[in-house]
């Protein structure tokens, strides 16, 4: 078991570990029997962990180390990937991705946060956690898109913007709002997938679209758990009501009538098999654009106006 | 080293103690720590007159300084907060609500009115700090995005006054989204080339200067404010450092080049009405 694995995978990997254990020896008498034993075990104690997570549970699924990213998603659906680099004003971040590639047949404009694997690579990434120079390259990419009548895919998947003197005062907070605004008004459809972590301003910098839907385990906040319980309940370790009260799962918000859908993962989480993940998504993102490619741009500014309009609850006298 | 010399800087004012409304016959300074006498602080709109120090001020008396008088009209006063997540901390965010109702005399933390500045017709939204810490929930995102929606249908500009902690964690991602829905507002009105003017006053921080605040044809700030995306604290426990002197003040982003102004609270309302009517 690795540090940063939940403790909730702790006897399942156990599990894998004895059935890896199994497969080194030389095949003989009940060896493959007790493995078979040992993987509908495997089977059915992921099922049985999986169905009762609880929030806190599925916010470490969501950052789960194994789980697939922006360039995973990249490569696994699409081809001709060219890669581009930099805001044009100060310099290139590698928290966020932004590229141009071939999707099932069409050219498509794809922006996402890249957290990273390996520690080495986990601190060139950042951790995922972009400063303004990165929501201001996702921007040019996605102004180039609206230019040349291309749509718009994003990944969602941060801890959040980064919170730094740097990144103060290259203005984090004017890069943000910046993206909100023009995103309401591109005039070419958008369509966002939260695939890990929804980090809050952070997130939705890349967020606003036509479509907006989440992978089963993703979660998507306005503070993350810790940060909440630090500041509501003056104590970091309350993470897990922190995240029960906020409500930051992907079935919480289509219940609040905030994403449009949820993408179910395979058992055992979107690590677990990637592939099938990444087909899933894949046909979620080709039948959005399917839908969208029906309305003109001004058509598909309105009803993303309307889409955000009616977000809020609150009571009129 | 002598032992009597200070090596440490006086430590920075509390939130807390940086009570918004002074009480009392006498005051003290929260930028020179001398002693004022308040009445003069009234007839100076809050401000220091030793050191020119801005009090925080409230919502009628942010109206009072910028809207001609007799020109007002409240929008939108009868939207109310509910309770969408049914959310509990340590205590109900229904309870919460309640407390700061009768505190504050308010139902959430922005008040809309129409009217107009030196006869320059405005809508103006003007958020109110006390109420939770200005936090911007579904409330304060729907009036905001009203009162841009109004000023599209009425032709006029929309001046809107900032000073809150950001996104409300209490409506959970409810609160986010208004950002979104009021940013998508903002482009509406900057497409009908109607004046949008932000003023951003102490503190303005998270959620709030993320979307509309940073999003003003004319970004304005009071003198010495508070504005930042991340508040200090968590930038200082993030990169563990001293964070440099006049950090994420006004003057700092007037430097950095994310404010067209910094105005003395005396000077606001002709500013704002001088530039309106460049623009309008």
């Amino acid at each position: 078991m690795s540090p940063s694995e939940p403790s909730f995978e702790a006897p399942l990997s156990e599990l894998r570990r004895r059935i890896e254990e199994l497969e080194a020896y030389p095949p003989g008498s009940g060896r493959s029997k007790e493995i078979d034993r040992l993987r509908s075990q495997l089977t059915k104690a992921t099922a049985d962990v999986y169905k009762t997570l609880n929030r806190w549970q599925k916010t470490q699924v969501a950052r789960h180390h194994d789980r697939p990213h922006v360039r995973d998603y990249v490569e696994a659906l699409t081809n001709n990937w060219v890669e581009l680099h930099g805001d044009r004003a100060f310099a290139d971040d590698p928290a966020i991705v932004a590229g141009f590639a071939t999707f099932r047949g069409r050219t498509v404009a794809i922006v996402g946060h890249q957290k990273g694997r390996s520690t080495k690579q986990r601190i060139h990434r950042n951790f995922g956690q972009p400063r303004p120079e990165g929501y201001r390259k996702a921007m040019r990419i996605m102004k180039l898109a609206e230019k040349f009548g291309r749509p718009v895919l994003s990944f969602v998947d941060t801890p959040g913007a980064y919170p730094g003197i740097g990144a103060e005062e290259r203005g984090q907070a004017e890069a943000i709002a910046r993206n909100l605004i023009e995103m309401a008004a591109l005039e070419t459809p958008i369509v966002v997938t939260v695939t890990g972590e929804g980090g809050s301003g952070g997130a939705l910098a890349i967020g606003v679209g036509d479509r907006v839907t989440m992978l089963e385990y993703a979660v998507y906040s306005v503070i993350s758990p810790e940060g909440c319980a630090a500041i509501l309940w003056k104590d970091q370790s309350k993470r897990r009501e922190a995240a029960e009260a906020m409500r930051i799962t992907a079935p919480d918000l289509l219940e609040l009538g905030i994403i449009d859908a949820v993408i179910p993962e395979p058992t055992g989480g979107a690590h677990a098999d990637p592939e099938a993940t990444f087909r899933s998504v894949g046909d979620v993102i080709e039948k959005a654009l399917i839908e969208l490619e029906e309305l003109t741009p001004r058509e598909l500014v309105t009803a993303r106006y309307e889409k955000f309009r009616v977000l809020g609850v609150y009571e009129e006298a | 080293m002598a032992w009597f010399r200070r090596t440490k800087r006086p430590r920075e004012v509390s939130e807390r103690q940086r009570s918004i409304v002074p009480e009392g016959l006498w005051v003290k300074c929260q930028g020179c720590r001398e002693i004022i006498y308040s009445k003069e602080l009234e007839r100076n709109v809050q401000i220091c007159p030793k050191c020119g120090y801005h009090f925080r001020i409230d919502v009628q008396a942010r109206i009072d300084l910028l809207l001609d008088s007799g020109s007002r009209v409240e929008l939108f006063e009868g939207v109310r907060p509910s309770d969408p997540l049914k959310f509990k901390d340590t205590k109900s965010y229904k309870a919460r609500l309640k407390d700061y109702q009768k505190r504050t005399a308010s139902l959430d933390a922005v008040v809309v009115v129409e009217g107009t500045v030196e006869e320059v017709e405005v809508v103006l939204a003007v958020i109110d700090y006390r109420f939770m810490g200005g936090s911007m929930g579904s409330v304060v995102g729907e009036k905001i995005t009203r009162a841009a929606e109004r000023a599209l249908e009425s032709a006029r500009s929309l001046v809107v006054v900032s000073a809150s902690g950001g996104a409300r964690m209490q409506e959970g991602v409810l609160s986010l989204m208004q950002m979104a829905k009021i940013s998508a507002a903002l482009a509406r009105l900057s497409e009908a080339r109607l004046p949008y003017i932000s003023i951003l006053t102490d503190p303005t921080t998270g959620g709030v200067t993320a979307s509309f605040a940073m999003l003003g044809d004319l970004n304005i700030a009071e003198p010495g404010a508070l504005i930042g995306f991340a508040g200090p604290r968590v930038i200082q426990q993030t990169i563990r450092e001293e964070l440099p002197e006049g950090f994420q003040r006004s003057e700092f982003l007037l430097e950095h080049g994310f404010l067209d102004l910094v105005v003395e609270r005396t000077q606001l309302k002709a500013t704002v009405a001088r530039c309106l009517r460049h623009l309008s």
